[in-house]
């Protein structure tokens, strides 16, 4: 009889590669994983979605499951989403924030509001165009300097 | 965050199933009618901003027949395609067709700014799920609040043309917005922790909030008594039908199909 009892390791690497299908992002880089838990071969995930009606939570959710169904020993997998906690961007990793500068976004700081920086010349010298853009998580600033439109990321409001 | 492992008296549980319908109806039915307006906004900014409000409006009204399902049983996509006019408890201020700028932003601001008041009583109740739920979605609508207000203030104050428009847009609006605080049947079963606030209350707060803007921007509140159309115990104008018949299409083509 082989002993696989699922190493919650192998759980959180394999969620380390399951992506945002609207962002150059995993769900690891969003901070969107609050908690795994692994009974038998049952495993439990507790997931705090950025917007709650993002259109990509279905997508994460279903992949997540193919994910860890593939590991061995895993037999059932819920994907449970959490709203008991708002998303804030202090739940996005460093590396989830320079993969979104490197993706072209203006990214705002981890910890509180500061000015708009244009991600093609650095310059503060920005203006909300709108605060809608292409996804929910985005809005469209406009720098003055280099007259580029900007992709802003956007978290939920406080 | 499920609701299913609470447990309820028989009639509570049925009166919570069909406040949440109400509520998710209203926000699929004004979520529909946004998103009538992508590819025909006045500006590309509006476009963009409609879309984006329609898209959450809708994906909200998921979260809420989710959480009736949990209660009744069911699927929420056949909740929300499956129905007859006649089911459906949105108000009837949801279904009325665009009309012009001035009545969709109208609208847009007292649907915005009831649901609000609806969302912080729902936030303040006991039943934790909801409570966190509601919370999530009064945060995230707080844009819809400012788009909404930052239209009626913009088209009421620009020319006597825009104003006269607005007037009358609000004298159709207003009577129809108040249905939004109409109980739905078996409402008074709901334990007071659940929905904290009467919607008698309710109702009082969001007119207090909603006429200090209006009359901020020179607008009047329509005279004479207001009848509407209970929508909230399933009557509704045939503006209902004609947007189900199309929204629903192509569901109604295979009901069985997984999107």
């Amino acid at each position: 009889m082989p002993t696989t009892r699922t190493s919650e390791d192998r759980i959180w690497e394999a969620l380390a590669t399951v992506k945002d299908p609207e962002l150059p992002l995993t769900v690891m880089d969003l901070g969107l994983i609050d908690e795994v838990q692994v009974t038998g071969g049952r495993v439990h995930v507790r997931m705090t979605p950025t917007y709650s009606a993002c259109p990509a939570i279905d997508v994460m959710r279903q992949d997540i499951r193919t994910k860890l169904l593939n590991l061995p020993g895993v037999e059932e997998v819920q994907v449970e989403l959490s709203f008991a906690e708002p998303w804030t961007m202090a739940r996005m990793t460093e590396r989830g924030r320079a993969r979104l500068l490197e993706h072209g976004l203006s990214v705002p700081s981890r910890q509180s509001a500061e000015a708009v920086t244009c991600p093609f010349c650095g310059s503060t010298n920005t203006a909300l165009e709108n605060p809608f853009g292409p996804t929910l998580c985005r809005a469209i600033y406009y720098c003055r300097d280099c007259h580029n439109p900007i992709e802003r990321f956007k978290p939920p409001l406080e | 965050m499920s609701l299913s492992t609470a447990t309820f008296q028989p009639q509570v549980r049925d009166a919570l199933a069909a406040y949440l319908i109400a509520v998710a109806d209203d926000e699929l039915i004004i979520g529909h009618r946004h998103s009538e307006w992508t590819g025909f906004a006045p500006d590309i900014e509006s476009d963009v901003a409609l879309s984006s409000i329609a898209q959450e409006e809708i994906g909200h009204a998921r979260l809420f027949y989710e959480r009736a399902c949990d209660l009744t049983g069911g699927d929420a996509d056949h909740v929300a395609f499956g129905r007859a006019s006649a089911e459906f408890r949105n108000a009837v201020l949801t279904e009325r067709p665009n009309g012009d700028w001035g009545y969709s932003m109208v609208r847009l601001f007292l649907y915005d700014r009831a649901d609000h008041v609806r969302l912080d009583v729902l936030a303040s109740g006991a039943l934790r799920p909801l409570a966190d739920l509601a919370s999530t979605v009064r945060r995230e609508e707080k844009y819809h609040l400012m788009f909404g207000e930052q239209w009626l203030r913009r088209l009421a104050s620009a020319t006597e043309a825009s104003r006269g428009r607005m007037q009358q847009a609000l004298d159709r609006a207003w009577p129809e917005a108040l249905g939004m605080f109409d109980p739905v049947p078996g409402q008074e079963e709901l334990d007071a922790d659940i929905v904290p606030v009467p919607l008698a209350e309710q109702l009082l707060q969001w007119r207090l909030g909603v006429i200090g803007v209006l009359e901020s921007v020179g607008l009047r509140l329509p005279a004479g008594k207001a009848e509407w159309t209970r929508g909230r115990i399933g009557r509704h104008s045939d503006d209902l039908g004609t947007l189900l018949d199309e929204m629903t299409s192509v569901w109604r083509s295979d009901p069985l199909a997984k999107w």
